[in-house]
């Protein structure tokens, strides 16, 4: 049990709950206010649904060895596309109106994906260099969009993906879950899983063994522009505002980090997207627990830079043996003394 | 004949000169001296940044933590500063916990063989965190020490004036031209991008250099911390966001290649420059907006990108 690969990052999750759970008893309380289910469990995962999509899509994208920056900016870009149509209609709540704006706004997510991908595996440029084009311009091309301002919003229906509720939950939830089983299912039951993590392995041998290296990486890029556009249309849907400076700011860390906690290695080749989601997951509670305790907010970051740190020891090669090496040394010498008293 | 290493450089030295030009025709008052110092005085900082990140970039690293650590430093000598600390000891102190703060990362990354990328991005963290530990709020400085070297100006022949800012910037690039292109050290950077194995076989020391390359780049931060202590007269956990990008963009635009072995610190004063007048010629428009800065820049960067992409292909192909 304790080789399984999500052994660590539930362990680490429960000993936040059970840290929580202690310090304020009713964290757990979840009650029933007009028809919806309130509590602090529901709001962690709310609040998490935007962390938990991008991070979704960079699994996928760190699978084939690469890495996505540009996820934060793609999600100003699409939530602020989205807000610009709407604003323009004279019934900003009519369905149709938001239904164009939210597809308008996902081509265009995807659009970015493919750009993404193209300079990763047809020009052949570092995935991190690559993405970083788009994330130095895309919050600039997303404040060209709104022309600097911050436009605000009244439509319901728009606020519906946000912040509307199905079932007693969150609506944003019902997304969430229906992209993660979209993708568990292409990538769990047909080939696709097993050439992304090929890819990852090894592009030339693949590309030898009859994958097309070049359309699954282009893919795995168009994917993650996607969950980040979607994420951008649920966070700007739950403030009912789109600010091109500041929507996704530091989305692009906290997803690699959702990733890197989950298990999914830096160096491709493996992914696991239920990890990812447990890797999100702990990265709500942390920031909800930080917000709990009372301390600032921003000491969260103090937190999250050793947690990176301790995640990327454990699953370095060299720190695992110079330990084991420590400890084998100690037993010999322990063993030796043993028997000199012999 | 010209050397193909020497493209990059000269691509981006004549694009310098071209875009000076367009603003000189294009805006009366634009050529001068002083617009062109004023280019130096506004991004001391970031050229001081940009010399320490070409060291990371040419052994083939990334730094992503300079930004937050020229934060951690403007908080720590507001802090200590306005603790009635002399300045004659906060800024060694400064200086010293920036060197160090690379030398940790630069040695994880090293004997953990973990990717700089994720190493550094763990230090820009720790150090923003830091900031916010420390103090939430601004904190202003009064001290007269610091207050001098923010309105003193040195005068240059022809009513010409600069900041003591551009004074240390200057002194870094030349230091960081010698210790690139004089000194082993330079070398052994060298050649740990190029070929980090070959450079290992050859016997260099490649753990001294690459964790005293991530030290330098933790000092120059640091010393750019301090310059910027001196612009902006204050200490604050969100000063100087997205100054890693930005001094990354400085570095490629400059002619360094990302995969390490190529480029010159002198590319990299020019990048700085670029960045710049883009950023004048904007506020001399006045009609554009900032933003276009960002546009412009990531435009710039993907072109430099697909220009030494074509050049290593042509390289590789003549092998």
């Amino acid at each position: 049990m304790l080789k399984h690969h999500l052994f660590w990052p539930l362990t680490v999750l429960f000993a936040l709950l059970l840290f929580n759970f202690l310090y304020s008893p009713d964290f757990f309380s979840i009650q029933i206010r007009d028809g919806h289910l309130y509590g602090s469990l529901i709001d962690i995962l709310y609040y998490g649904t935007p962390l938990i999509l991008v991070s979704l899509g960079m699994t996928l994208v760190i699978a084939t060895k690469g890495i996505d920056l540009s996820v934060g900016s793609v999600m100003a870009i699409s939530g602020t596309m989205a807000c610009l149509i709407i604003s323009k209609g004279d019934n900003q709540s009519l369905l149709s109106l938001v239904l164009i704006a939210v597809g308008v706004s996902l081509v265009l997510a995807l659009i970015l994906g493919l750009w993404n991908g193209l300079l990763v595996s047809v020009i052949g440029i570092q995935p991190i260099i690559a993405t970083l084009i788009l994330m130095v311009a895309g919050r600039g091309i997303a404040q060209l969009i709104a022309d600097g301002q911050i436009i605000t919003l009244s439509s319901t229906t728009y606020k519906y993906i946000g912040s509307g509720a199905l079932l007693m939950l969150p609506f944003s939830i019902f997304i969430t879950l229906a992209v993660l089983i979209i993708a568990s299912m292409l990538t769990r039951k047909t080939a696709l899983g097993l050439f992304i993590e090929s890819v990852g392995g090894n592009p030339t041998a693949s590309r030898l063994a009859g994958i097309r290296a070049r359309a699954v990486m282009l893919a795995v890029y168009m994917f993650c522009g996607l969950c980040a556009g979607i994420a951008g249309l649920i966070v700007t849907s739950n403030v009912s505002s789109a600010d091109g400076n500041n929507a996704g700011l530091w989305y692009e860390l906290d997803a690699i980090l959702a990733v890197v906690i989950g298990g999914t290695s830096l160096n491709g080749g493996r992914f696991y997207l239920t990890g990812t989601l447990i890797g999100a997951l702990i990265i709500q509670t942390l920031t909800t627990t930080i917000y709990m305790v009372g301390v600032s907010p921003e000491t969260t970051l103090v937190v999250k830079a050793f947690v990176v740190l301790i995640v990327c020891l454990i699953q370095s090669e060299s720190f695992r043996k110079t330990f084991s090496q420590l400890w084998a040394s100690r037993k010999y010498r322990t063993g030796e003394e043993v028997k000199r008293h012999a | 004949m010209l050397k193909r290493q020497y493209l990059p450089v000269v691509v981006t030295v004549s694009l310098f000169v071209m875009m000076f030009a367009l603003g000189s025709f294009r805006y009366t008052g634009f050529l001068s001296t002083q617009v062109f110092l004023n280019l130096l005085i506004d991004n001391a900082f970031l050229l001081i940044v940009a010399v320490g990140m070409t060291f990371v970039i040419i052994s083939g690293g990334i730094d992503l933590s300079v930004g937050s650590v020229i934060a951690l430093t403007t908080m720590v000598s507001a802090t200590l500063i306005q603790n009635g600390w002399s300045p004659a000891v906060v800024i060694p102190l400064v200086l010293i916990m920036g060197a160090s703060f690379g030398w940790v990362m630069g040695a994880i990354i090293h004997y953990f063989k973990i990717q700089p990328f994720i190493v550094t991005l763990a230090g820009m963290f720790l150090a923003r965190g830091l900031c916010s530990v420390i103090n939430i709020y601004t904190i202003t400085i009064d001290n007269a020490f610091y207050v001098r070297m923010a309105q003193t100006k040195v005068g240059l022949p022809g009513n010409n004036v600069i900041s003591i800012s551009v004074l240390i910037a200057v002194s870094v690039v030349l230091i960081g031209i010698y210790l690139a292109h004089y000194t082993r050290f330079g070398r052994n950077t060298y050649a740990i991008g190029g070929n980090e194995q070959s450079a290992l076989l050859m016997g260099l020391p490649v753990a001294r250099t690459k964790i005293l390359v991530y030290a330098f780049s933790g000092l120059c931060s640091a010393l750019a911390g301090v310059v910027f202590t001196f612009y902006m007269l204050s200490g604050y956990g969100l000063h100087a966001m997205g100054m890693e990008l930005d001094a990354i963009a400085a570095v490629v635009i400059g002619g360094t290649l990302l995969t390490g072995g190529v480029g010159y610190v002198a590319g990299t004063v020019f990048g700085v420059l670029i960045q710049g007048v883009i950023q004048t010629i904007i506020s001399f428009e006045g009609t554009l907006s900032t933003w276009w800065t960002k546009i412009v820049i990531g435009l710039l960067l993907f072109l430099f990108i697909v220009l030494q992409r074509l050049l290593s292909t042509r390289r590789s192909m003549n092998h």
